[in-house]
């Protein structure tokens, strides 16, 4: 059976509107509500489901960042995953963490914990760099099933069936392999109040990237963040007919 | 100064965004060359050899590379890198891209960017993050630069060059990975990212069925049709389909939203249409505020009735 990492990041909740600092440093993140990245969900739920069918034995959760993370490690833990792993970087040193530094640390806790399987989401809807599970993937030298849709895992070979611009794409990995999840993977479950109370039982571990022997320190520094360009609301048409005409006087149709 | 291009095709047919990426290593400066990967190449290397600005095309043709799978690609870009030293490297971000580069960057211990909107200078380069509500301006200072570029934010690269033809080393297929099968959605309409017309569904549509409504008009219109995410969460079309940041960019000369409220990763997606249409029975929909054509209607009524007006 396969020891099974996955990889939860905490952001801010989809549902907020972002808001970019008058300073141009970054985005309003105090007193912002945060979550558990949608894909994230996606890939622990995956996670779970590999248990629940007796393939995987256990599911270790990690998380890198700050203090508040341990809210997103209990989160996993609540919806099903047996321990977790906080990898504390303090909030100062957060904006040196990129993907590529992320992916040392999971290949280095991969190693230690013995994982066969790394599961992450696609991308982080913060960042959208889509990124960590190819690097993680690369640092190991193992297979890499990105953009998953369907899983199937048979003693060391898995099949992926991945997302791609044209349609669907079958691929066999030879395991150990690292998977990022995409939307249609499965419907992550909610964690019920049973489970979130059992959580709180279950074991966290507090390491440092420094325990695991990775430098914080990308390579790519932010110059600047700005709000995108607004686009002007037009008019409002009355009808579908005068819609046509506006078109045809356009020449688009 | 150089930057090597990783091609990107389908059956043996350039794939349209690899032409932006050709654009965007042109604003880098220096000099261009592209690789081109696969099992038959012949077309897409006659085609890339008309691109100015491409001034060398290094070719791989091997069975190894079906299904161009990162784990062979990636050993054969790093053989590439090492003879020639690129201060760049750049591919399309695409299905294709997205999962190659990250993993060369990696095994050249650099920072990948990802898809770059705009290219400020060699080392600086702008993208978007959270869904497009913020634009970011990043600054590297890794030896080499690792880049995915979004297609709609480039120009195709045109005609007029003459470029130099070479072949590329050989690389064992690796042990890792293989290819099984593609199911490519067949469809006789445009392809989304690259359509001069994109007809666009939501929950508004209530099932997959309803979506009839909107192919009937796409191939009156010689349009594509997509979706957003939540159409495509609900499961009424493919994922293939989805419009917005977690899918496809698109930016066409006219975009028609139908049913769709205008959640911001969707407009992430589309923002940039030259004219955008929206229908919506809900007049406060936030579709309506980047509209250039807004009708406030039941699109169960409207879609048809726009199908008869263009008869």
């Amino acid at each position: 059976m396969a020891r099974v990492l996955v990889g939860v990041k905490r952001v801010i909740d989809y549902a907020v509107k972002i808001r970019v600092k008058p300073d141009k440093s970054g985005v309003v993140t105090e007193g912002v509500k945060h979550s558990m990245n949608p894909f994230d969900e996606i890939a622990v739920e995956e996670a779970i489901r590999l248990k629940e069918k007796k393939l995987a034995s256990e599911i270790v959760a990690v998380t890198c960042g700050p203090t508040q993370n341990q809210e997103t490690l209990r989160t996993a833990l609540a919806m099903g995953a047996d321990r977790g792993i906080h990898v504390e970087i303090p909030a100062d040193q957060c904006a040196k963490a990129g993907p590529l530094q992320i992916s040392k640390i999971f290949a280095k806790l991969a190693e230690q914990e013995k994982a066969d399987l790394i599961i992450l989401g696609k991308q982080a809807i913060d960042g959208d760099n889509n990124q960590t599970a190819q690097m993680t993937a690369a640092v190991l030298d193992w297979a890499q099933g990105t953009f998953a849709s369907e899983l199937k895992l048979e003693g060391d070979e898995l099949t992926v069936v991945r997302e791609v611009d044209g349609g669907l794409e079958t691929v066999k990995l030879k395991m150990p392999a690292v998977v990022s999840a995409d939307l249609r993977l499965n419907e992550p479950r909610y964690a019920t109040l049973p489970n979130i109370m059992k959580a709180k039982k279950k074991k966290v571990a507090k390491i440092s990237p420094k325990d695991l022997g990775v430098e914080i320190a990308s390579s790519i520094e932010v110059v600047e963040v700005t709000d995108p360009p607004q686009r002007e609301a037009g008019i409002k048409v009355e009808s579908t007919e005068e819609l046509v005409s506006k078109l045809k006087e356009s020449g688009l149709v | 100064q150089s930057t090597l291009v990783v091609a990107e095709q389908t059956d043996d047919v350039l794939t349209p965004i690899t032409l932006n990426a050709v654009t965007a290593a042109c604003k880098i400066g220096g000099d261009v060359s592209c690789l081109v990967p696969g099992t038959s190449c012949s077309k897409a290397v006659e085609q890339l050899k008309t691109i100015a600005g491409v001034s060398k095309i290094i070719v791989a043709e091997d069975a190894a590379f079906k299904g161009h799978m990162p784990e062979t690609l990636t050993p054969l870009i790093l053989q590439i890198q090492s003879q020639n030293n690129y201060s760049h490297i750049v591919a399309g971000a695409s299905a294709f891209g997205k999962n190659l580069l990250p993993r060369v960057a990696a095994k050249l211990d650099v920072d990948p960017i990802s898809d770059i909107i705009d290219v400020v200078a060699p080392d600086t380069f702008v993208r978007t993050i959270y869904a497009g509500n913020a634009i970011q301006t990043v600054k590297s200072s890794a030896s080499v630069k690792v880049v995915t570029v979004r297609g709609t934010a480039f120009e195709a690269a045109a005609e007029g060059g003459n470029a130099n033809v070479d072949d590329g080393p050989k690389v064992e297929q690796s042990s890792l990975s293989s290819w099984v099968s593609q199911e490519l959605s067949k469809s006789d309409r445009p392809e989304l990212t690259a359509a001069r017309v994109v007809i666009s569904g939501g929950r508004g549509m209530k099932n997959g069925e309803n979506f009839q409504l909107l192919y009937t008009l796409a191939d009156k219109m010689n349009a594509a049709v997509g979706a957003s995410r939540a159409a495509v969460d609900a499961g009424y079309v493919p994922n293939d389909m989805q419009v917005g940041q977690t899918g496809k960019i698109v930016a066409p000369e006219l975009y028609i939203a139908v049913g769709i409220s205008g959640a911001i990763q969707h407009l992430a997606g589309m923002k940039d249409s030259k004219t955008i249409v929206a229908i919506n029975k809900d007049p406060e929909a936030p579709i309506f505020q980047v509209s250039d054509f807004g009708l406030v209607a039941d699109l169960f009524k409207a879609v048809p009735e726009m199908n008869s007006l263009l008869e």
